[in-house]
């Protein structure tokens, strides 16, 4: 596993198109891992009839409501969690949870 | 088409995606890639399941302990031990409320549910609004539905993207220590299970 639990990480800007399973919201933003999930077939592949194989690593990975939204309601505790494949994540140099 | 099905309602037949979805089957069917037997299984599969299993779930989890620890960490296992058919591709995993704590469940991208467990979602779960408001202003979304988690209580949201479908285990309600399990279970709603409110007695 490339990141471990409590690391920093961005999510990718990455525009690419079809079937991608990391939600717009949250690319470019900074979050941390919170757990490997597991393995799974890739589903950007497996969405266009091929095996998904190799299999890619998902993670939970936390973001704070704070670092999504500027005019976030609420406590700056409120967080949330998204499942994202380990392709569309980046090292934050130097971050720790 | 043989035009008796009984998922077949009023009103069905006139959107252009059930059209589509008749035709569809239609072509399923006469290409012999499914039988209209193994149509209706899947549709008795899914009309077999509904939010009563979560609440079995919860029941029993408010009060046995070992099963609630179960329940969080392995909730497939959980849910066989109650004759429950957790059978998906997609993991199954049960987040908790405490005092501290609340959770809500949204699927940003399409739809996803634990229907293995729930059956088919709301359709609000499903419309856009949900979805786009439900990461973004959690708590406006609550209020709506007649929920306000009480002072210094951290909201979580959970934005099943992948693999992962969720459920939450909500709070025990105060003055139900006299209930057994089944009326406890009676006061789970489906809601409740997403997170969009609480039990209440």
């Amino acid at each position: 596993m490339t990141f471990e639990p409590g690391a920093w990480v961005r999510v990718l800007s990455s525009e690419k198109p079809g079937h991608v399973r990391t939600p717009g919201y949250l690319k470019g933003k900074a979050g941390w891992i919170e757990t490997l999930i597991g393995e799974f077939p890739n589903p950007e592949e497996l969405a266009y009839g091929f095996s998904g194989i190799p299999k890619r690593p998902l993670y939970k990975v936390g973001f704070l409501q704070a670092d999504l939204w500027d005019d976030y309601e609420g406590p700056a505790e409120d967080h949330l969690y998204a499942d994202v494949y380990e392709h569309w994540l980046q090292p934050v140099e130097g971050g720790t949870t | 088409m043989s035009g008796h099905h009984p998922h077949e309602g009023a009103g069905r037949t006139t959107s252009p995606y059930a059209a589509r979805i008749r035709a569809i089957e239609a072509l399923l069917l006469e290409k012999g890639v499914l039988t209209e037997p193994e149509v209706q299984d899947g549709i008795a599969y899914m009309e077999a399941r509904s939010p009563a299993n979560g609440a079995k779930l919860v029941a029993r989890a408010w009060v046995d302990r070992k099963f609630k620890a179960l329940l969080l960490s392995d909730a497939k296992t959980a849910a066989s031990e109650l004759g429950l058919d957790p059978e998906h591709p997609a993991e199954f995993v049960v987040v908790e409320n405490t005092p501290e704590v609340h959770n809500l469940i949204v699927c940003t991208l399409c739809s996803c549910y634990p229907r293995a467990i729930l059956g088919r979602p709301p359709d609000w779960y499903k419309s856009f609004n949900y979805r786009s408001r439900a990461v973004r202003e959690p708590r406006a979304v609550m209020r709506e539905f007649g929920f306000e988690p009480p002072e210094g209580v951290e909201v979580i949201v959970h934005d099943s993207t992948a693999d992962v479908r969720y459920m939450v285990l909500p709070m025990r309600p105060p003055g139900t220590e006299g209930m057994d399990e089944e009326e406890l279970a009676g006061l789970v709603t489906r809601d409740s299970l997403v997170g969009v409110d609480v039990p209440r007695l």
